[in-house]
């Protein structure tokens, strides 16, 4: 196991490093550090003032590692500052970036948790129902409403709430935050939803297939065989021998939770972390832009790992050697 | 400028391309059964894709020349396209509402009384006709993503699979460090790079999309390469660009058509969230739902702008869906699982 873990860990490290390096590719090599200081300046500013920026910002080192500047180069520059969280300051405003994350993942996280813990509780249900229906119209209506719920563009589920349910019906505040619990409530009530019904369709499409090909097993046939009732079958055969599928959908999403929704929390204005890399994309704030898919990768790259840990734990039948 | 006759060739290439394809199918006893019991299964949604593609292309077929029905004379001058024609000078100064006859703030009458089937949007244009070039944008995102994602991927999906050890490291890495990167976030970050413009969208969508089909096609190659008929071709000396080309590649290509089809609605939704953020591409339904997010909360509200572009993009995204399922079923009877 400990061996596993750390070999794991290792290809986890590896990954990272070639995450930082296409990052350096797409954003020192193919916009330069001049584009950046353009952009945040402005075309026509003379070149002493772009340098100037360039100091400031930490971009006035060569960009590649040359004979005697082994370490003192934008290349080991950027893997240093990344590895120690070490953000800087944004390009557009100059506010240091690791304290805006930590500012915004607080109500990412308001959002994205409820959001996700509501997702698996509607849709695994839904799903077994169907998959318990299977091959009658129940099931075949269920798909077809799968399908229809996953070919409406998310912008379409938000603004067409925001105007129902916030306009028209006056349940809820169109949008804001509060830091005050009682208060956000309401204020997150209706990204929620908005957040679960646009991820509904393709989950039960997805539980579903899972679902169906276990009850396809000879096992299940067995189990059927010496008499067990369909309702046992699909708690105690399908459901749990489906886990490992889901896991790997469902582990892999938590990382992602303290990265937020970049449309519903721009839309809904609650200030996380999707936010910031929305406001990050309109001011072409790149040093910003850059952390978030930094970060982005890291979370991910950890739930990669915690997936693989956690087949060991529902199945006995992986072992980690 | 001659960017139309770009257009028109790609039209002309496509032409070819379908009647090829057609061509082929009917020779072929397997693509041609399968051909047909999609239609049996999915008549509809095909006639609708159909219908779609035949707007794209109308909108892609431009001349310079001919008369301009508003009077305006530098229109003269610049390439339209079919629907330009159709739809020639139907300005008008604001918003009107669908089929209306005065306009709708204001109660001034319109140039064209009773002539906009959806309305006009903010600076009067027609909604029925934007809607209509939207399938063109809609269309080229999903082509030209795909033609570069899917090349790609089996370039290095089958290598990988076939010849196996450094180049499977390789790829296998580079594979692992893009899906490490989520998605939208790279889409982003690469168009931020590149610049904003049609190409660039394009591009990140292809970068981003690739890793899925590789994945699939290097397992796939995996699992040919082991079968007899490989190692007979091997054993009989053929060379391996003729095995890679003859034996492996043509039993990839029902993947191919599927990757195709389920990608498509995908990169079609992706560039309206894209849009959204601004950085999508000019004239798409995207674009055309993000204009009109404000409208809903004007009063009287304007909602046809946004129901015209909303429908427009899940009609084609619906059928595409369907199309996409009942070919699963046809050209895979193992059913290759849901890719998310």
């Amino acid at each position: 196991m400990g061996a596993y873990v750390i070999r794991r860990l290792g290809y986890g490290a590896i990954v990272v490093f070639g995450v930082l390096f296409l990052l350096f590719i797409l954003f020192f090599t193919v916009t330069s550090p001049d584009d950046i200081a353009r952009k945040a300046l402005g075309e026509r500013v003379p070149p002493a003032v772009v340098e100037q920026w360039k100091i400031n910002h930490g971009y006035d080192k060569p960009l590649f590692p040359a004979p005697g500047q082994w370490a003192d180069n934008m290349l080991v520059e950027h893997y240093r500052r990344m590895l120690t969280f070490d953000f800087g300051r944004s390009d557009a405003d100059d506010t240091p970036i690791l304290e805006r994350i930590r500012k915004g993942m607080g109500p990412s996280l308001a959002l994205t948790i409820p959001l996700f813990v509501l997702s698996l509780l509607v849709a695994i249900p839904l799903a077994l129902l169907v998959a318990f229906f299977r091959e009658t119209y129940i099931d075949r209506a269920g798909v077809i409403l799968a399908v229809l719920a996953m070919s409406v563009s998310v912008l379409l589920y938000i603004i067409g709430a925001q105007y129902l349910v916030g306009k028209v019906l006056h349940w809820f505040p169109i949008s804001g935050f509060d830091s005050n619990p009682q208060v956000v409530v309401r204020f997150l009530a209706l990204p929620i939803m908005i957040g679960v019904a646009n991820g509904l369709g393709g989950d039960i499409r997805f539980y579903r297939t899972v679902f169906l090909e276990e009850s396809n097993t000879d096992y299940v046939r067995t189990a059927r065989a010496k008499g067990c009732g369909e309702v046992r079958i699909m708690s105690r055969h399908v459901f749990r021998n489906s886990l490992i599928p889901l896991l790997t959908r469902i582990v892999v999403a938590i990382p992602f939770l303290f990265t937020g929704s970049l449309l519903l929390e721009s839309f809904f204005g609650i200030p996380g972390l999707g936010a910031i890399t929305v406001d990050a994309i309109q001011g072409n704030d790149f040093s910003v832009l850059r952390t978030m898919v930094y970060i982005g990768s890291l979370l991910f790259v950890v739930g990669q790992i915690l997936t693989d840990l956690s087949y060991a734990l529902v199945d006995p039948r992986v072992r980690l050697e | 400028m001659e960017s139309h006759l770009i257009s028109n060739g790609i039209v002309l290439v496509m032409l070819f391309g379908t009647a090829a394809t057609i061509w082929a199918v009917r020779r072929s006893r397997l693509w041609s059964s399968a051909f047909v019991s999609l239609w049996h299964r999915r008549r509809l949604a095909l006639l609708v894709t159909a219908v779609y593609v035949g707007v794209a292309l109308l909108d892609s077929v431009a001349w310079v020349g001919g008369d301009s029905l508003g009077g305006d004379t530098v229109s003269l001058h610049e390439a339209r396209s079919v629907i330009d024609r159709v739809f020639g000078g139907s300005q008008e100064k604001s918003y009107s509402a669908p089929l209306a006859t005065t306009e709708f703030y204001g109660g001034r009458g319109l140039r064209y009384p009773g002539g906009h089937w959806l309305g006009t949007d903010m600076i009067g244009r027609d909604v029925f006709y934007l809607t209509l070039k939207g399938a063109r944008v809609a269309l080229l995102i999903g082509g030209l993503t795909s033609l570069i994602a899917i090349p790609l991927a089996l370039l290095f999906g089958i290598s990988a699979g076939y010849f196996g050890g450094r180049i499977d490291d390789v790829v296998f890495f580079l594979m692992t460090t893009l899906a490490s990167m989520p998605g939208l976030l790279l889409l982003i970050a690469l168009i931020m790079v590149m610049g904003k413009s049609t190409l660039a969208v394009c591009v990140a969508l292809a970068v981003t999309g690739w890793v899925g089909f590789c994945r699939v096609s290097r397992g796939e190659t995996l699992k040919l390469r082991e079968l007899e008929f490989v190692s007979a071709a091997r054993a009989l000396g053929v060379s391996e660009f003729q095995i890679l080309t003859r034996h492996i590649l043509p039993n990839l290509m029902h993947l191919v058509i599927i990757t195709f089809v389920l990608m498509f609605s995908g990169l079609v939704l992706s560039e309206a969230i894209l849009s959204w953020l601004g950085i999508g591409v000019d004239g798409s339904w995207g674009q055309m739902i993000d204009q009109a997010r404000n409208e809903l909360s004007r009063d009287p509200i304007v909602w046809w702008n946004i129901a015209a572009s909303g429908a427009a993009l899940f009609g084609l995204i619906l059928a595409v869906n369907f199309v996409g399922d009942a070919l699963r079923d046809v050209l895979d009877p193992r059913t290759v699982k849901d890719e998310k």
